[in-house]
């Protein structure tokens, strides 16, 4: 059991470390960096020392049931952990890069203000990364998933009064999200598929995973597809690529740790940790091989017109996941393995220095002066290399597609439904609600024809509530009671949909109606205070003098959203496990419904506290800076 | 409403546009400059308020920031009472008091920029700032970029809208898709008026319009104007103009206007009330919080200036004998060069000390051994016609295969990531645990090969290179080494050896190299032109040539050019191998005391790098402070110009005996000998415009820096090597980072000059273009008598006399421990 301790302490450490550095002052620098710093150095060392022990007496995989959140007689939550090569290998990159970060940035971001947020969100992001690279089931991936994606937004906003890196976290934020749509939808269909929260460990079982496929061919391809819609937003691929290049706003080692080497090999690792599920299912592996491949190929292209150092990084790196998903298509786990490491150096190197390519080119210009370009391209070509030029420069539309597809439309059906109004919410939703709570009282009496359209209807409603929230423009109040009031006609869907018991729904919804609450109760303080200044319409800023408030509502956010503060991401799931394998359009009006609410809240946090502060009398940026 | 045309004149908005657009030019040029000084025909005071309401700069720290200072009794309250008495006059002072101390100001800054496109926004719901700006900064990048991109955009030479009719007319993926557009784009020449009479219509609005569109970006506009006038600053050429860059801009507006609306969308002015419109350029409102504001500025200048004056008022050394000078050593005025001449003294107190603009008056350009281009060694806005080429030197060029191209590429990144990345986190590791140096960082030592040879003498059979002459005639080379030597009064009592200090830096992952390096040398290190100056001097003939003008070098006394590397405070002696016997023993003796000299400076500077415990000794402190300049994570590898206020005209003697704390630049001059003022003109020639730039240039930097300045330099992304910004889709950002202006204290230049009142003012009054800098007071100039010691302040074109409030200043003996006991702002000391 000795092993398994240990295995566990490598979420632990960091967690420890990130809650420490919570209380630390803000003006404590040496305080902060060297807790930090010793910190992922017992990490690394610990890390190191196990792997060395662990190849010496076989390299065995381990699978620890950490500890049972929550279980009834057909359910279970459990955070497992889980340890083979690949987290190995993770773990170590990860440690090592994140050492190697901590003692960069200690002297880089001194005198800089948000010192301590810095090393706060680094360490959040630490803790998430090992409790994502450790983890053994999709649910605890989910949690780790869910901590990377704040910690990013944290990063990439750490600019948080300018306009362009709030912007672009918000962006980041929502296309992440998106993401997460594949692997809700991935849960939601193993838990039909396996009957269970599989555990990563029996996917090796290649006799189990045979025998539940058969028959299952078409779900087994669902879940891969799932999956590598996971995975191609979080490691950008295409068609989610422009993403990454949009993230570097933060400071250049926050870049290189998350966006040049971590993060952003987090697709290939969520592949490689399902490999031996799709395995043997060729489409899938055809599917996957064939986006590596057109990211490689497009990624690369867009990669040659780039004119600025850091961009041109982001866009190599992309081109080379893309060759690791064709690596892993191919089977070629290892070298997968062994490619993202060494790209996941390479390129924190290549972000670190790059400040230094100015001297450096311009002296190498001075002394070995470019020939000029001859054109070897017969006038037919010309017109393919400017149109591939053009493509290129404008990232092969894949910023445009990526609105056009999803939230063009999302916004169209949020706008159709403007007539939902505060008083809307009250006099009419309000006593549907309350309506169907009575009707649901004679549950058994209604027609079966009914009952089965019942949690449609209601979760179509839950939807429309999220989506008017994501495209109100005025009132941060009634947006933040539509995520909410969204929870309550999930709620109401499910219970129609099957019997169960009532502690669910209460789980469920306890961690919602307490953020709510706190959330309210900042909202209308704020409103108070800066009646002027209170809307939706563009940025405010507020946390310029809003600080503590600010904070207090970033968490109810993160507990209104789901995120793994309430137990209510207990409940999250567990309503999951009561849409049935059938109900297809619940399952994804559902998963719809949780990351629209998710990239709503952020929005109404983004645009009440973040971005240039609204008041003029002090320094501001312009918005282009 | 528009300045004086009342009709739209499309030259005349774009001279004005380029007049008020930043004007820094690419990274490897950079040169300090007034920020505002498009607004310097104007009185400092009022063309601050004048700026900050167009264009909503803050202009002036924090009411707060003062007010609580004053509490905390940091400003003297006998200089505030002073400034406010002198200038609001006695019976005033409680009524001012009041205003400075306790009434509650509306600080809001507001400005007039924007009023006219808020109403894309506003009435036609469109945000035309996020749309163009990406594509419109992504286009200009790649057009200028100057070796980041692999694969380049095909230039057309004839500029910026021949590329885009090319590349409209030649790719399948189109620029522009509305039909209108495409015909204006093929069909006309694209006229500003032309395009502007589509989306606003009305010709009173166009130059409003303009400026609201071009300031929403200035930092692209302002390279674009920069490189039009001056293209040599790309060592890749590009043709570029502002005209055709707005008319690219103003064509993608129309074109995304119409691909929303169709072709029917009535121009902007049909939907604005013109009355409303502040105009840009009409007059400003007399605003008592400006006045508060420049009342506390100037009581924050005089709380230092006074202390200072009455320094140089009481304080003045006597002269050394001149048989009793160990050796001499001329630095530049830089104020980085301010304290090392304090320790030079200190460890040798026979020693003598000088201070001129660091070209050392050899204004030419420099070509190192196989370098392709030359590069400009003199003051910026000079245009020499010399050059000096290299030869038999030392490639100072090694690669690295990080910045190689073939990392980017699909098949070469295969490889090479999975097999140099893991030597790349190796690498890493090393230079983050134990820096050392390597071929990213940039070294002041490595601008010249000392070794090398230079092209010192013309040839008559060599051609001129470009219409440069390269090389100098003996006439040439006497007419410059005069001048020198009787600019800074060093026309007899010659040492043995003196020396010629030429300084750079040296630092890793710093896009704003150039900056720190010598200024008046336009961002190099002054190596070579201290080696030439010595060379002149050594050689006979020209000493003949001097003796025949009266300035007599005894045959004993040889010059030696060196460099002083700011950063890592070490130096570099050229020619040494030249030196007599005895001079060469005298010259190693010499070498112990500047090597101490040079570790007692990195001590004091290291107070200020927070992270350095400066209890330690001299030298182990010393160590620290050097590998600051090859660390990769330290974004401070000195503090450059940093809380520089003075500029010093006189004699050494003068100002000796007081500790500046590095905030002086020193120019050596003796009023006796140029009693008509001609070196006088020239030294302030150069003072007002490089000290100034400087000064003003971290002055703005600091006050604003997110307007003004570059803000933090932590997120940088380098933007075609010529520039940086925020991330992806920034606008370029001019002015000064804020990792160089953290300590900076935002006061003007105080210029002292030792000489008489009159002979001053008919001196600064001879060139327009520096009395504007006096005259407007963007520098303080005082004066002081060099036989009554009176002080003179210069205000409203007339010398008035000044009475420091300050009575004494503190002495101090032991220059260690003051240093060690402070990380702020220190008063003037006496040494003692």
């Amino acid at each position: 059991m000795e092993t398994n301790n240990i295995i566990s302490s490598f979420v632990f450490i960091p967690f420890l470390g990130f809650l420490i550095s919570l209380f630390l002052g803000k003006k404590s620098e040496t305080g902060l960096s060297k807790l930090a710093f010793y910190v992922v150095l017992i990490q690394f060392l610990a890390v190191l020392s196990f792997i060395i022990y662990w190849i010496f007496t076989g390299a065995s995989t381990f699978n620890i049931r950490e500890f049972v959140v929550y279980k009834t007689d057909n359910y279970e939550f459990l955070i497992d952990f889980y340890f083979d090569k690949v987290t190995a290998a993770y773990l170590l990159v990860g440690a090592f890069v994140t050492l190697l970060i901590m003692r960069y940035s200690a002297y880089y971001m001194h005198m800089e203000d948000g010192y301590k947020r810095f090393f706060n969100t680094v360490l959040f992001f630490y803790f998430g990364y090992n409790f994502t690279v450790l983890s053994g089931n999709f649910e605890t991936l989910f949690i780790g998933w869910e901590i990377l994606g704040m910690s990013s937004f944290l990063l990439i906003a750490f600019y948080r009064d300018r306009y362009l890196p709030v912007r672009n976290a918000v962006k980041v934020f929502s296309i992440y999200r998106i993401g997460d749509v594949g692997i809700l939808l991935a849960m939601w269909a193993s838990h039909h598929l396996w009957h269970e929260n599989i555990t990563f460990q029996k996917l090796h079982n290649d006799v189990l995973v045979h025998d539940h496929l058969v028959g299952h061919s078409a779900t087994g391809l669902f879940i891969a597809v799932c999956v590598l819609i996971a995975a191609s937003a979080k490691s950008a691929q295409v068609p989610f690529s422009s993403w990454l290049p949009r993230a570097m706003e933060g400071p250049t080692p926050s870049s290189a740790i998350f966006y040049g080497s971590l993060s952003v090999h987090f697709g290939v690792f969520l592949l490689l940790r399902t490999f031996p599920f799709w395995e043997h299912q060729t489409a899938a592996r055809i599917l996957i091989g064939a986006s590596g491949l057109t990211t490689a190929i497009i990624a690369s292209l867009i990669t040659r017109v780039q004119s600025t150092i850091k961009t041109q990084i982001a866009y190599a790196s992309i081109a080379q996941i893309g060759i690791m998903f064709i690596e892993i298509a191919l089977g070629w786990t290892t070298i997968a393995l062994v490619h993202a490491s060494g790209n996941a150096l390479l390129r924190t190197y290549q972000l670190l220095v790059s400040p230094s390519v100015v001297s450096y080119s311009i002296r190498d210009q001075f002394y070995n002066p470019k020939k000029p370009v001859v054109n070897m391209f017969s006038k037919y070509f010309k017109k393919l290399e400017d149109t591939l030029y053009v493509m290129s420069m404008k990232e092969w539309g894949l910023e445009h597609f990526m609105n056009k597809i999803i939230f063009t439309p999302l916004k169209k059906i949020g706008k159709s439904v403007s007539f939902i109004t505060m008083k809307f919410l009250f006099f009419v939703l309000v006593p549907l609600f309350i309506l169907s709570s009575i009707l649901f009282a004679w549950n058994s009496s209604i027609p079966d024809s009914l009952h089965r359209i019942l949690p449609y209807v209601y979760s179509g409603i839950a939807l429309l509530l999220v989506l008017r929230a994501f495209t109100e423009r005025k009132n941060p109040i009634l947006a933040w009671l539509l995520v909410f009031f969204n929870h309550l006609w999930i709620a109401m869907a499910i219970s129609f949909n099957e019997l169960f018991d009532w502690t669910h729904t209460l789980m469920f919804l306890s961690g919602a109606v307490a953020s709510v609450l706190v959330g309210l109760i900042c909202l209308l303080k704020l409103k108070k205070a800066e009646p002027n200044y209170f809307s939706l319409h563009h940025y405010f800023g507020h946390v310029y003098e809003h600080k503590k408030l600010g904070f207090v509502f970033l968490l109810s956010v993160m507990g209104l959203m789901g995120f793994p503060i309430t137990i209510s991401f207990i409940g999250e799931d567990l309503i999951y496990s009561h849409i049935h394998s059938d109900q297809f359009g619940l399952a994804i009006f559902y998963a719809l419904s949780y990351i629209m609410g998710g990239i709503a809240l952020i929005r109404v946090y983004a645009r009440i506290f973040l971005g240039p502060h609204v008041k003029a009398y002090h320094e501001k940026a312009l918005k282009s800076f | 409403m528009i300045s004086d045309h009342t009709i739209f004149d499309a030259e005349h908005t774009l001279h004005e546009l380029k007049h008020y657009l930043p004007s820094q030019a690419p990274l490897k040029d950079f040169v300090h400059h007034n920020t505002l000084h498009a607004f310097q025909k104007h009185s400092f005071h009022t063309a601050l308020q004048m700026a900050s309401e167009k264009f909503g700069f803050k202009v002036y720290d924090d009411l707060k920031k003062f007010r609580s200072k004053y509490l905390r009794y940091e400003l003297n309250h006998d200089v505030f009472n002073k400034i406010i008495s002198d200038k609001k006059g006695v019976s005033q002072l409680e009524v001012w008091k009041t205003k400075l101390l306790d009434v509650d100001y509306d600080t809001t800054i507001h400005n007039r920029l924007g009023q006219i496109r808020e109403n894309w926004k506003e009435v036609y719901k469109t945000n035309l700032d996020k749309e163009v700006h990406p594509i419109l900064f992504r286009f200009i990048g790649s057009y200028l970029d100057q070796g980041i991109a692999i694969w380049k955009l095909p230039v057309n030479e004839k500029g910026i809208l021949a590329t885009v009719r090319n590349l409209q007319a030649n790719s399948s993926k189109k620029l522009f898709k509305s039909k209108r557009v495409k015909e204006l784009l093929f069909n006309t020449t694209c006229e500003l008026e032309d395009l502007l009479f589509i989306l606003v219509g009305d010709e009173h609005l166009y130059e409003q319009y303009l400026f609201d569109q071009q300031f929403a970006h200035p930092g692209w506009s302002g390279m674009v104007g920069v490189l039009e006038s001056q293209p040599q600053s790309l060592l890749d050429r590009r043709n570029v103009s502002l005209k055709e860059f707005i008319a690219y801009e103003l064509l993608l507006e129309i074109d995304l206007l119409d691909q929303k609306f169709g072709q029917v969308w009535k121009p902007l002015s049909e939907s604005i009330d013109k009355n409303s419109i502040k105009g840009l350029f009409d007059k400003h409102d007399y605003n008592e919080l400006f006045e508060v504001y420049s009342l506390w500025l100037e009581i924050a200048e005089w709380n230092y200036f006074d202390q200072v004056v009455y320094g140089l008022q009481h304080h003045s050394n006597n002269p050394i004998e001149s048989d009793a000078i160990s050796f001499q050593a001329a630095f530049c005025i830089d104020d980085r060069e301010s304290t090392i001449r304090t320790y030079f003294e200190k460890e040798d107190p026979n020693c003598q000390t000088f201070g001129t603009a660091g070209f050392f008056n050899v204004e030419c350009y420099f070509q190192p051994e196989n370098a392709k281009f030359y590069t400009k060694v003199c003051p910026a806005p000079a245009t020499p016609k010399f050059l000096i080429k290299e030869s038999e030197a030392k490639s100072r060029h090694t690669k690295d295969v990080h910045f190689n191209k073939f990392l980017s590429g699909v098949f070469g990144g295969w490889v090479t990531t999975q097999t140099m990345g893991f030597w790349s986190g190796i690498k890493l590791a090393g230079s983050i645990f134990l820096p050392s140096e390597s071929p990213a960082m940039v070294s002041s030592f490595k601008h010249m090969d000392p070794n090398g040879k230079l092209t010192y003498h013309v040839n008559k059979s060599q051609e001129k290179v470009d219409g440069l002459q390269v090389g100098f005639t003996d006439e040439e080379m006497a007419n410059r080494m005069e001048a020198l030597l009787k600019s800074i009064g060093l026309v007899k009592s010659f040492a043995p050896i003196v020396y010629f200090f030429g300084h750079g830096a040296s630092s890793i992952n710093n896009t704003h190299y150039a900056g720190y390096d010598c200024g008046a040398c336009c961002g190099r290190a002054g190596s070579m032109n201290a080696r030439a100056a010595a060379h002149m001097l050594n050689s006979t003939v020209i000493r003949e040539m001097l003796a025949a003008r009266g300035v007599n070098v005894p045959e004993t006394t040889q010059f030696v050019g060196a460099l002083h590397d700011t950063t890592r405070d070490e130096v570099e002696y050229y020619d040494t191998k030249s030196l007599s016997n005895k001079n060469k023993k005298q010259h190693e003796a010499n070498c112990v005391i500047i090597e101490k000299a040079l570790s007692m400076n990195a001590k004091e500077r290291a107070r200020r790098f927070f992270l350095i415990d400066t209890k330690q000794s001299a030298k182990k402190v010393h160590d620290k402070v050097k590998l600051r300049s090859i660390s990769l994570f330290e974004p401070r590898p000195e503090w450059n110009h940093s809380s520089n206020c003075l500029a010093i005209v006189g004699k050494r003697e003068t100002n000796l005996n007081l500790f500046l704390d590095q905030r002086a630049f020193l120019n050596s001059y003796d009023y006796s000998i140029d009693p008509e003022g001609k070196s006088l003109l020239g030294i302030l020639n150069a003072v007002a415009p490089v000290c100034g730039g400087i000064n003003l240039e971290y002055y703005f930097s600091s006050v604003d820096n997110h307007r003004l300045g570059a803000g933090s330099k932590l997120p940088h992304n380098v933007m075609g090597l010529i520039g940086v910004a925020n991330g992806m889709e920034g606008d370029l950002r001019p002015g000064l980072p804020k990792q160089m202006i953290n300590i900076h204290d935002a006061i003007r230049l105080m210029v002292t000059v030792e000489h008489f009142p009159e002979v001053v003012l008919n001196t600064i009054k001879q060139n327009p273009s520096t009395y504007e800098w006096f005259i407007n007071e963007w520098v303080i100039l005082v004066v002081v008598h060099p036989e009554t010691k009176t002080l003179y302040h210069f205000r409203g074109g007339k010398f008035q006399v000044y009475e420091p409030a300050t009575k004494t200043i503190p002495s101090v003996e032991n220059l260690e421990k003051l240093v060690e006991s402070t990380r702020e702002d220190l008063p003037v000391y006496l040494i003692r």
